[in-house]
């Protein structure tokens, strides 16, 4: 992969952002983005083919046939193969895949992927209900008034009742704060201009379930963010064709792509199976360890879900994930750099992008080419890892990079 | 009769003004919310919005539209479990609209008083005119035989007068929301020597549902809140009238709002304020005061100089502020009118020589700043003990203006309107959004 592009993770935090005042639509998101990363491929003309992700444009923006916007990204782009696919939050990981298998299959040596996703179309209340098509409609009636949070919430209260409440609180704080931290070294981060002293604090405000939910606070969320990312997957061939150098480039070494039931409930409400399953074949698939990897980029929707991806993944014993972050394994200095430019609650979470950004960054990080964001890539542990969950654990998309050679 | 079945039959009169508009509001979603409880299905709520332009009417129903769709999304968390029977109702959204349906559907505007006829209670919002008041109360009950219930919203009339004078027998009590009444906590209570126990009970539980923080008051015309505020401009304008021949007229107008406003750490400076109540609304309050306190002159001949020449202030109905003693540009004052010039000057004609005539003042914290802080205790004590050892004109004028306030919150509890400093504290605080209550010892 070559060629990473990320527009601003725009919402709440950014100091452009007012609701009240005109933003950017749907098509500026795509057009930036695309053109970013046309820009450094030598043009459309090199592209074969189209491939963007999106969740829920349909009702955030009422739009649907969004391949249709690549002739608009650039005129080199009319009359070429271009597919939208959808897999709620792991849309930009299946956008990714489809890609990937373009490749492989041989019916393209140069695929343009976009992720994108414009959300601030509406309160925070009615992009509850948008993205609780993430989950299976015949449970949203009995569900929170904000879906997910609420799933995840349930899920905390069954990590508590069974790990203990105060250290796991502890540790979410914690994970909160290193992810605005990480935000606040990358420009194009929703909590880039976060000046808040005590993030430990803001971190352990009590959850309050009258207004919100029971055992989550706004701060163990995602950001609602418009934005999109965009990146290039080739061949040898096509990467000869863009005329970048194997050293500026990230090779997909294996992956773990599998869908779980999702009319079923969670098998274990303390643990994220599905992704435990996808990330164990993405790291056989690449015949590494996973104390191979240098940094990891994965999909922390809610702080429990980071803490439960630890485990998922197998950095954490089961159960052990909160002393994990509380010992600051998970910080950019610490044994794994978890989301280095903030994850999902620090960079932001638009939706339909995030699994593109992801790639993105670990690109920026597996090259060198992080900025303020760099963490060091050992020499024996070069591998990125990318965890990419849509709805409650039931579409996953796991990836594992090197750098070219 | 229940607290619930007093609440299924009621009326708002003067529904379309900025106080009954939000009057009517906040009733009903207190009766939708009554009438969505589960063991009320099929009984039948009624409020009537009245006043006196069908126009105006229409316009009432917009608002409570917007509004109400602010209480819903708020409180979505809560509806969806009040809905939860409700299997056509799944997303937010389709809950949000049910429920603004809800509490519109309760809602009957009309322009006749006869809809009151059948009323259990009765809301009154109507202008501060005692004698109108008091032949609609009259009216109302004459005709009605439901046993009503008066809850007016007078700020400043005394509630023992429009019970004898409208022939209630007690059952009237003075519920003084502020302004908004949708956003503002605070409501003062205000018994008349006859009134009900059963009509204070319910007023306090009514008060209750609706999140209000409660300051009873004694019934003496202006109670605490205009009590305190009418003074303060009385105040105010003696101050002008003095520093006049110093600092020339409108000098003396920026002088003393500059003053209340940043040097006493408040919302707003006292000729802003008047200008948002209305200079002919805090005119004709003072003129129904006055004759209750026959010791005192409740009259400021500046308020009838800018009135005579036509400068009301006031507000659209947008809530946005129509330019008054001050003008307006997005809400900030950029001018003075001068009687004399017949003409608004600027403020930045009028501030340099002010400002250096006033001197050098201790740099006052940003009321913002102050009144969500954790630590405002001691940054007020902080900036009060330099305000009380810097010297100057200016600084003399913000030391006089302080113990004023001071003197007129400790003069409405020994005149007997508020029962403790606390009470008047609490007005202040609550009601006006000071940063701290007027009765402080932060001047020693």
């Amino acid at each position: 992969m070559i060629a990473g592009y990320n527009t601003l993770s725009m919402g709440t935090g950014r100091k452009e952002f007012s609701p009240k005042k005109d933003r950017p639509g749907l098509e500026e998101y795509i057009r930036e983005a695309g053109q970013g990363t046309l820009k450094q491929i030598g043009g459309a003309g090199n592209v074969d083919e189209c491939v963007i992700g999106n969740f829920m444009a349909s009702r955030f923006n009422k739009q649907a046939n969004l391949a249709a916007f690549f002739p608009y990204v650039d005129e080199g782009l009319r009359y070429k193969p271009a597919v939208r696919v959808e897999g709620a939050c792991a849309t930009g990981g299946l956008a990714l895949m489809t890609g990937i298998k373009s490749i492989l299959a041989e019916t393209a040596e140069v695929v343009l992927v976009i992720g994108v996703e414009v959300q601030n179309t509406v309160k925070a209340i009615y992009c509850a209900d948008y993205l609780a098509g993430a989950g299976w409609f015949k449970n949203r009636k009995n569900g929170h008034a904000y879906f997910f949070p609420g799933q995840f919430s349930d899920r905390a209260g069954a990590y508590f009742a069974k790990y203990g409440r105060d250290k796991t609180r502890q540790a979410l704080a914690r994970w909160f704060r290193n992810a605005i931290e990480n935000a606040r070294l990358c420009p194009t981060a929703q909590e880039y201009h976060n000046t808040v002293n005590d993030l430990d604090a803001l971190g352990l405000t009590e959850p309050n379930g009258k207004t919100f939910i029971d055992n989550l606070n706004v701060f163990d969320c995602s950001k609602v963010s418009d934005g999109a990312s965009a990146i290039t997957i080739v061949s040898e061939e096509g990467l000869k064709r863009c005329g970048i150098p194997a050293s500026e480039a990230i090779e997909v070494l294996g992956w773990g792509q599998m869908e779980e039931d999702i009319t079923r409930p969670p098998v274990d409400p303390t643990a994220l199976t599905t992704t435990a399953e996808a990330v164990r074949q993405a790291l056989s698939s690449a015949g590494i360890t996973r104390e191979q990897i240098a940094t990891a980029e994965i999909h922390d929707c809610f702080t429990i879900a980071g803490l439960m991806c630890m485990e998922a993944i197998g950095f954490a014993e089961k159960g052990k994930g909160a002393e994990f972050i509380l010992d600051g394994h998970t910080a950019r200095n610490g044994k794994i750099p978890i989301n280095t430019t903030g994850g999902l609650i620090g960079w932001g979470h638009p939706t339909g992008g995030t699994g593109v950004h992801q790639a993105v960054t670990i690109l920026e990080q597996l090259t060198g080419k992080a900025g303020d964001a760099q963490v060091p890539i050992p020499a024996d542990r070069p591998y990125g890892l990318t965890v990419n969950m849509g709805g409650d654990d039931k579409s996953l998309v796991s990836i594992v990079y090197k750098k070219g050679s | 009769m229940t607290y619930q079945e007093r609440l299924q039959h009621v009326s708002v009169l003067g529904a379309v003004g900025k106080m009954g508009s939000g009057i009517l509001l906040l009733t009903a979603v207190e009766m939708a919310d009554l009438s969505l409880k589960p063991e009320n299905k099929g009984k039948s709520f009624v409020l009537n919005a009245i006043d006196v332009s069908d126009d105006a009417l229409s316009g009432v129903i917009r608002y409570l539209k917007a509004q109400v769709l602010k209480v819903a999304e708020k409180k979505v968390v809560a509806l969806r479990q009040v809905y939860a029977g409700r299997a056509d109702l799944i997303e937010n959204e389709e809950i949000i609209q049910q429920y603004i349906f809800d509490v519109i559907s309760l809602v009957r505007t009309t322009t006749r008083i006869e809809a009151a006829y059948d009323s259990t209670m009765v809301f009154e919002a109507i202008r501060e005119d005692p004698e109108m008041k008091t032949a609609i109360f009259a009216r109302i009950l004459a005709n009605n035989s439901n046993d009503p219930w008066f809850f007016t919203n007078t700020s400043s009339i005394p509630i023992g007068k429009l019970d004898e004078g409208a022939g209630l027998g007690g059952r009237i009590i003075g519920f003084h929301f502020y302004n908004p009444p949708a956003v503002q906590k605070l409501v003062e209570i205000i018994k008349s020597a006859h009134t009900l126990p059963d009509v204070e009970t319910f007023a306090l539980q009514y008060a209750k549902n609706l999140r209000k923080v409660v300051v009873p008051s004694n019934d003496k015309a202006g109670f605490i809140g205009n009590g305190h505020f009418m003074r303060d401009i009385l105040h105010a304008g003696s101050e002008v009238e003095r520093l006049t021949a110093a600092y020339g007229f409108t000098g003396a107008i920026y002088a003393i709002n500059r003053i209340s406003q940043d040097y006493l750490v408040r919302p707003m400076g006292i000729f802003q304020l008047i200008d948002y109540v209305g200079v002919d609304v805090c005119s004709f309050i003072m003129s129904v005061m006055n004759p209750y306190h026959p010791g005192e002159n409740i009259h400021s001949p500046l308020l009838d100089r800018y009135l005579s020449l036509g400068i009301r202030g006031g507000q659209y109905s947008d809530g946005s502020q129509k330019d008054g003693i001050l003008k307006y540009e997005k809400g900030r004052p950029i001018a003075i009118y001068d009687p004399d010039q017949q003409a608004y000057i600027p403020l930045a004609e009028i501030q340099p020589a002010v400002e250096e005539k006033m001197g050098t003042l201790p740099v006052p914290p940003a009321w913002k700043a102050v009144v969500g802080s954790k630590t405002k205790e001691e940054i007020l004590r902080t900036y009060f003990s330099q305000l009380s050892t810097a010297s100057g004109e200016g600084v003399a004028l913000a030391r006089a203006y302080a113990k004023k306030s001071c003197e007129i919150g400790k003069f409405l509890v020994s005149s007997g309107v508020a029962f403790n400093d606390n009470d008047v504290n609490t007005v202040l605080l609550t009601g006006f959004f000071h940063a701290y209550g007027p009765i402080n010892d932060y001047l020693g």
